[in-house]
């Protein structure tokens, strides 16, 4: 069954925990570039969780701070997997999408195509792989919650089944008024693993809220489907025009060709004599 | 100063001292890249990873390079033989074009040891997939091509074979490139939500498609009358004329289809809106399209001049138009844009200057431009 995780953004309090306890499980170093929490903090290839501070204005109009958690979003139906031409990014049926970087060959295509711009790449390598979360997917397959929802001190982040979890987000946001309604994950590019509910509207928050509800990897196939059957037709378009054309021309240029049919005959014998001789060559 | 004690011609001359001079500074580069990674060398970074190589070497090269599949399907496929004349060099040409394209993506790629991956671990849902094996083999299948010119010289007995083989040949070598071309605008269909909407439409694999097939005759253009002048081999204008109205006529469909597509879209405003993305989209068309399409079919489109700025506003604009997807359609809003550094752009350079100082060894020493002789005994072997 797909695994999910639901964040409730008014719960957490920016900490930060689970930004150093992914460092930690995943020994990643320290980034001295970018921040892996506060107003600043990036996703890099060694961040990959970060914990971003808002300044919103709440509901009663008062200036307050929400924290994002920012990480691969493990998409259902992922766009990444499908750009990436050498399965060096696959979804477990478990619902983490993983990166196998023996596999991989740099070509970036990935983070082209993620809608929310999440993998990373180790610019300053002589061998660069793709970074980005794997929803410790070590720990997921021996039963176990992911390190960033173990260290959560509040309980904002919760891994279960992405089914009850649904229904979970549904239900708090029915007991609570204070929640603006949708979870943002649960229809985006085709749902993700991750699931989000809050009290500020999502946009504010940084979310990419211009996401449809079709799944990207469609895109590629709905062209990719046509191709096998293009390129057999074009072959035959081809064939026919070459030999109809070909007959044409030739039935145009019969009167030049019999004026010097001589030499013609001459050049036919010199190429059959030929290939007589490699045939020959061959048989030997 | 000529090398005549091998059997090989190689002319040295100021010009091609520069290009060998940039070839070198390249390798260098290509060298230091490969060591290092793309940090020191590239401007590239985690908001644009694709960036001058991937923009300029593979996907304005692979355009560029179009004018092999489109000559030979005017040519050999449907036979019209008056502009056989060209045909030897546009094969060349776009030759070249490919193992350059296989050179700068080698280049790009961060792991390239595993280059061969894709061979053996299928992705089959990517499009990037399916362009990387029809670029393989196409670049095989033009290789065997070529093997049709070189064993005039080299190899001789296997000529008639190589001949055997043409027919063949030449109709894949017409398939493959029409699936690749189209889907390099295919890579883009999944990046829905982040190529600039100017650019990003579910016709890119026809965009990409018809630019090729047009911007073919343009370097064909671009290329006989400037090699016309190094090598005193004069193609008539007629035959670079008619090719031009063919593919003026091409530009046409695209141009209709663009406006069409953004009409129907309801975006056709976002042109002139002033903006960055909107301004480049501008210049693309009316330099790239319009005024071409007007040379030709004007009094100068008989003319050298006209010919030569036809090839260079045409071939322009479909290298502006790559370059814009990947530059700026591409690019993240507030998260800053993408130049080259000038190191990227001079490996980008040398590629090029390595390509023609091997197509000035070529034409020196097989017979690539046919005259009114050949094209007799061209027409005795067809039939
Ligand atoms: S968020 Fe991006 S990287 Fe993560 S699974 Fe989705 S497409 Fe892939
Ligand atoms: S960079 Fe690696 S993981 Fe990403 S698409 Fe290319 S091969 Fe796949």
């Amino acid at each position: 069954m797909t695994k999910g995780i639901l964040v409730d953004i008014p719960k957490c309090i920016g900490c930060g925990s689970c930004t150093v306890a992914c460092k930690l499980w995943n020994q990643v170093d320290f980034d001295d570039r970018y921040p892996s929490s506060g107003k600043e903090a990036v996703l890099s290839d060694k961040n990959w969780t970060i914990i971003v501070s808002c300044e919103v204005i709440d509901k009663e109009s008062r200036p307050a701070w929400r924290f994002i958690k920012q990480q691969c979003l493990h998409c259902q139906q992922p766009a990444c997997v499908s750009a990436c031409f050498s399965k060096a990014l696959q979804k477990n049926s478990d619902g983490a999408v993983v990166y196998y970087p023996h596999l991989c060959v740099g070509c970036r295509y990935c983070m082209v195509a993620c809608p929310f711009d999440i993998p990373r790449y180790e610019w300053d390598k002589t061998f660069p792989l793709v970074t980005k979360c794997q929803m410790c997917s070590i720990r997921i397959s021996q039963g176990e919650a992911p390190v960033c929802v173990m260290v959560c001190p509040t309980g904002a982040i919760e891994f279960d089944e992405r089914d009850s979890l649904l229904k979970k987000a549904q239900a708090k946001m029915n007991k609570d008024s204070n929640y603006i309604r949708g979870i943002y994950g649960e229809k985006e590019v085709g749902g993700t693993g991750w699931l989000y509910i809050s009290d500020i509207a999502f946009d504010q928050l940084g979310f990419k809220t211009n996401l449809g509800s079709d799944s990207l990897p469609i895109y590629s196939h709905n062209y990719l489907k046509y191709i096998p059957g293009i390129a057999v037709i074009w072959g035959m378009v081809l064939t026919v025009l070459y030999y109809y054309s070909k007959r044409k021309k030739e039935l145009l240029t019969k009167n030049q060709e019999l004026e010097d049919s001589s030499d013609n005959k001459q050049e036919k014998e010199v190429i059959r004599e030929k290939s007589f001789e490699t045939s020959k060559d061959k048989h030997n | 100063m000529k090398n005549d004690f091998l059997p090989w011609r190689f002319t040295i001359t100021k010009p091609r001292m520069m290009l060998l001079f940039l070839a070198a500074v390249s390798t260098a580069i290509i060298v230091f890249r490969l060591i290092t990674g793309f940090g020191l060398v590239t401007n590239l970074n985690d908001n644009h990873p694709w960036g001058f190589w991937i923009a300029f070497d593979v996907l304005a090269g692979v355009a560029l390079a179009g004018g092999g599949y489109s000559t030979a399907l005017i040519v050999h496929i449907l036979h019209q033989e008056q502009y056989i004349s060209v045909a030897r060099s546009a094969l060349l040409t776009s030759l070249f074009g490919y193992i350059l394209v296989m050179a700068g993506l080698f280049l790009d790629i961060g792991q390239w040891f595993n280059f061969w991956r894709p061979f053996v671990s299928w992705g089959h849902s990517s499009v990037l997939f399916e362009v990387f094996w029809c670029l393989s083999i196409y670049t095989t299948i033009q290789i065997l091509e070529f093997g049709e010119i070189v064993t005039e010289r080299v190899g001789v007995k296997f000529h008639a074979w190589m001949k055997k083989l043409m027919p063949i040949l030449l109709i894949v070598g017409v398939i493959f490139p029409t699936l690749h071309q189209s889907s390099l605008g295919g890579l883009f269909l999944i990046a829905v939500y982040k190529l600039y909407p100017l650019w990003w439409s579910s016709f890119i694999p026809i965009f990409f498609l018809l630019s090729s097939f047009f911007v073919g005759p343009a370097m064909i253009c671009v290329e006989s009358i400037i090699a016309g002048r190094a090598f005193n081999h004069d193609i008539s204008t007629s035959v670079l004329h008619g090719l031009a109205k063919i593919s003026s006529c091409a530009m046409i469909l695209y141009f209709v289809l663009k406006i069409y597509d953004l009409s129907e879209r309801g975006i056709l405003r976002l042109m002139f809106t002033g903006n960055i993305e909107g301004n480049i989209f501008l210049i693309e068309m009316i330099a790239g399209i319009i005024l071409p399409v007007g040379i030709v079919f004007s009094k100068w489109g008989i003319t050298k001049k006209g010919l030569l700025s036809y090839g260079l506003l045409v071939s322009g604009g479909v290298i502006l138009n790559r370059l814009s997807i990947v530059f700026i359609g591409l690019s993240k809003p507030g998260q800053g844009s993408y130049l080259p550094t000038v190191w990227e752009v001079l490996t980008s350079l040398g590629l090029v200057a390595i390509g023609c100082l091997a197509y000035c060894f070529i034409v020196e020493n097989f017979r690539i431009f046919a005259d009114k002789d050949n094209k007799k005994i061209y027409l005795k072997n067809s039939a």
